[in-house]
């Protein structure tokens, strides 16, 4: 994805679980919907124990390289393979072989 | 075929044979059928009846293979434990006899024992190492990955080969195979993935872990670094990955620590397997002359993401 701005590429990072946008030119930031609220909720929670969240967010934490999984971008992950078969046996060789 | 050893299927049918029925002469042939499960330059795998023959890649090390098939035999309620203590040569190769075990169905997107396999992996890694068993070779297969990447690249150049090459001059020289790995040595089986398990008894004993050829002393987290790297690029959902790893936490591995975060200890090995994993992909779309799939895209993608990240976030983020 390309910054509205300056339209540099923007690379993605992972904060506490809420993915980020930064534009390696302008160093501008761009949020999906809800990313806001959910870094409110975590500064919120920054000076008191968290409670047990009602809804995970996020599943599990990923390396600041990783994909973005499902839910962010609209995306929903290369594992979603119940489309066309070659997409699954690409998928199963990399799963089942060195 | 392997074109290298075209009767090497034929000799080991016959040594197999030979294993599953030991009572039987040539005279008197059984009727059971045999079938080759694997034949790729590093491993060729016959199957007669219950028994499996293997044989290892060309210039195995016949005492570290006999050091790793002794791990095995002792640890039979982790490894699938070997019909024979010491590899036979057959036509120049170390071959080695096993019971055969199911293996988990590719098809079949829930059969993945995500549980049994983090809970082998932590039995495996509390087992303290024996005395003079080699290093784990995973760092090695990765170097050997990008090895085979660059002489593709000798004859075609391809676009994805850039990424793939800055990530992996990235990683420290102990995931380049360069120096020894650091930290406590744990015993580790350092080739982990799905094809790497089956059931034995077959259909439905219990699951074990199968090749020894990869297994050493070293750093631990690399076993757990293929999930890792699938889950990071985006190829294994976020719940199997939390399954797998939730269970190995509580099953007292000790490669990731149990509250804090896990990727402290994952990154630098899931970087390398994603990187070997992108490597073995350039090389093979090149030599098939085809473009990348998605899936391979998808890894190409994530070592193309790595580089940005050795400065992180700046801390004078403003709008």
């Amino acid at each position: 994805m390309h910054c509205p701005k300056c339209h540099a590429p923007m690379h993605t990072y992972n904060r506490n679980g809420v993915q980020i946008e930064q534009c390696s030119g302008c160093r501008g930031i761009f949020l999906d919907y809800g990313e806001l609220e959910a870094l409110t909720q975590l500064e919120a929670q920054w000076s008191k124990p968290a409670p047990p969240a009602p809804q995970a967010y996020p599943a599990a934490p990923a390396p600041a390289w990783g994909a973005p999984h499902g839910g962010h971008h609209g995306g929903h992950g290369h594992y979603d393979h119940h489309g066309h078969h070659g997409h699954h046996k690409s998928w199963a060789h990399m799963l089942f072989s060195s | 075929m392997t074109a290298d050893s075209p009767a090497l299927i034929p000799a080991l049918t016959a040594e197999v044979r030979a294993v599953a029925h030991p009572d039987r002469t040539g005279d008197d042939p059984c009727a059971c059928d045999s079938s080759p499960l694997a034949d790729r330059p590093d491993a060729t795998v016959v199957r007669h009846a219950d028994t499996v023959a293997k044989a290892h890649a060309p210039g195995t090390d016949r005492a570290e293979l006999a050091r790793r098939l002794a791990v095995a035999a002792r640890l039979p309620d982790v490894l699938l434990p070997p019909l024979s203590p010491a590899p036979a040569p057959v036509l120049g190769r170390l071959v080695t006899f096993w019971p055969y075990g199911a293996p988990v169905d590719p098809d079949d997107r829930d059969a993945a024992p995500w549980e049994d396999t983090a809970a082998l992996l932590a039995r495996l890694h509390r087992t303290p190492a024996p005395a003079g068993l080699p290093p784990m070779r995973g760092p090695a297969k990765a170097a050997r990955a990008v090895a085979r990447l660059c002489s593709a690249l000798r004859a075609e150049p391809h676009p994805a080969a850039g990424p793939v090459l800055a990530a992996w001059a990235a990683l420290p020289a102990w995931a380049r195979a360069e120096v020894p790995m650091p930290g406590p040595p744990a015993l580790c089986h350092g080739d982990l993935h799905l094809g790497q398990l089956v059931r034995h008894p077959a259909p439905d004993g219990p699951w074990r872990l199968i090749d020894v050829d990869d297994l050493g002393t070293g750093v631990p987290a690399w076993d757990l670094a293929r999930p890792a790297a699938w889950y990071a690029c985006g190829l294994l959902p976020p719940d199997e990955w939390t399954r797998f790893l939730g269970t190995y936490q509580r099953a007292g591995g000790p490669a990731v620590p149990v509250k804090d975060d896990p990727w402290a200890a994952l990154d630098v090995p899931a970087r390398a397997l994603t990187v070997q994993t992108a490597a073995l992909a350039v090389a093979k779309a090149l030599a098939a002359g085809r473009p990348l799939d998605e899936v391979e895209q998808a890894v190409v993608d994530a070592c193309a993401r790595m580089a940005p990240i050795s400065h992180e976030l700046a801390p004078e983020v403003r709008d």
